[in-house]
């Protein structure tokens, strides 16, 4: 079964911010090698496209034939994707098990694992 | 049948394609050698041929290349028990517990989607609705059946013990088949789990509460604890419940199960120690938090002769629409002599109150107070 995991970075500090610069060196480099550990998972096909933050986000909907725009992304800027990956596994479980492994899900964000249509 | 198709409608409609063949043909043929083998290899075939005839079904080739069983190849030792892959399946945290709960229900207890509506307070159309979307869950999000491997297994259990005690409890009202349902689940899960105090705890309450099942009634009647003919209790049920209890004692059980246990254990004494049962009410009360509780440590108060304290806990709980508390108020004012009251509270749980037999039990006691 193919899952994505869409991550959402929530309040996880991200490199470049001030909160990633707080984190020890030996941290940094437990995300870096985590990730570097997932995308080389049986079954993980690594993401090659990296979203900017949120913040860099444009909302667009459509109400009454207008065009209308908002700056940010469509949920609240803690809630919006980060990125994703895409999974093929057994079952959930192993979805499960991936998705746990991810830094954002401990480190103050959230994985959504959502089954692919077959 | 789920585990071979990997789908619950699916398999439900098999089963039932399956016995409606067999109430036509078995009374012309005879009843087959084997009926259980029959019946499942005539469910298996049925299933193929409907998956055959559904395109959209696709994904499930692995079906098509398998012969066609026949009775031969299947005998009472080759159909596995699976039910505790099933309950672990329909209580897996990526479902919502109410989901989880409900699913339990229709599949291992075999209710109706009305009378689990009913046992939670919400409306059949809600139920119908939880259980389609569980299903499409589970096929969909790809939840496995199985019992979770061991690292996983002890994070399981608390979802599954609370629904094992939800059948038992919807069961215990009267359906007696479910409450046995419930204990077998119960014991299953202890052979499988023996360090864990609260699945002790959990089968030794099941056990020393069903154990009076024969004497709560009579004549369709409910008969209090109090004026219960104790012959017709099950001893032994009892000395298993006994069993458990100390096992989940021994293994330092002080959660929710276990004090439950030791409460239905003193309660069958000869002479119940109310006190002491009201104290271990007020334990389980600190451990669950639950209003459901204090009312029965009231009630276990005005046992122990306070009867104005345990009006006074009744009084203060927040339990307007459950039946056994306006019925427990009018027990307990009835005691003080408190007749106008007592009969508003009659009143007010018969308005609540859904069992027959309990509808009746209450009317009687508010005859009795003219």
């Amino acid at each position: 079964m193919k899952y994505v995991l869409l991550i959402h970075q929530g309040d996880t500090p991200l490199p470049g911010t001030d909160e990633w610069a707080q984190l020890s060196e030996d941290e940094q480099k437990a995300v870096y090698a985590d990730y570097q550990a997932i995308n080389q998972t049986p079954g993980v096909t690594p993401s090659d496209v990296w979203l900017e933050s949120p913040e860099t986000a444009t909302t667009v909907r459509v109400q009454d034939g207008q065009t209308l725009t908002t700056d940010g992304p469509f949920v609240s800027v803690k809630e919006a994707l980060g990125g994703w990956l895409v999974f093929e596994a057994d079952n959930l479980d192993a979805a499960i098990e991936l998705a746990a492994r991810i830094p954002a899900a401990r480190m103050g964000g959230g994985i959504e694992v959502r089954p692919v249509k077959e | 049948m789920i585990g071979f198709l990997g789908d619950f409608d699916l398999a439900e409609e098999a089963a039932q394609d399956a016995f409606a063949i067999a109430a036509e043909r078995w009374p012309r043929e005879g009843t087959p050698a084997n009926p259980a083998a029959w019946l499942i290899t005539t469910a298996r075939n049925r299933a193929i041929d409907r998956i055959r005839r559904n395109r959209t079904l696709a994904a499930k080739v692995r079906l098509l290349e398998m012969p066609e069983a026949t009775e031969d190849e299947m005998d009472e030792t080759t159909i596995p028990d699976e039910r505790l892959e099933l309950v672990f399946t329909c209580c897996h945290p990526a479902l919502a517990l109410d989901a989880q709960v409900a699913l339990t229900l229709r599949t291992l207890g075999g209710l109706t989607t009305d009378e689990i509506a009913r046992a939670f307070l919400v409306p059949t159309e809600t139920m119908a609705k939880r259980l389609t979307r569980a299903k499409r869950k589970i096929a969909t999000a790809g939840i496995p059946f199985r019992v979770p491997p061991p690292h996983l297994l002890p994070d399981r259990l608390a979802a599954v013990l609370a629904v094992v005690y939800l059948i038992f409890n919807e069961g215990y009202g009267g359906r007696g088949e479910l409450a046995a349902e419930a204990i077998r689940l119960g014991g299953a899960l202890a052979e499988l789990m023996p360090d864990e105090p609260e699945v002790h705890g959990l089968l030794a309450l099941m056990l020393v509460n069903d154990a009076r099942r024969a004497a709560r009634f009579a004549d369709g009647e409910v008969v209090l604890l109090r004026d219960q003919d104790r012959s017709l209790w099950d001893a032994a049920a009892i000395a298993r419940g006994r069993a458990a209890l100390d096992r989940a004692l021994a293994l330092g059980g002080r959660g929710p199960y276990a004090l439950q246990a030791a409460i239905a254990s003193l309660h069958v004494e000869d002479e119940p120690h109310w006190r002491r049962i009201a104290a271990l009410y007020g334990e389980l009360a600190r451990v669950t938090g639950s209003s459901v509780v204090e009312l029965n440590r009231a009630a276990a108060l005005a046992e122990a002769g306070d009867v104005e304290a345990g009006l006074e806990l009744a009084e203060s709980l927040e339990l307007d629409r459950y039946h056994y508390l306006h019925a427990t108020r009018a027990e307990l004012l009835r005691r003080l002599d408190r007749v106008e009251e007592s009969r508003a509270a009659y009143l007010r749980a018969l308005e609540l109150v859904h069992s027959e037999a309990e509808r009746r039990f209450l009317q009687r006691r508010l005859a009795e107070l003219r």
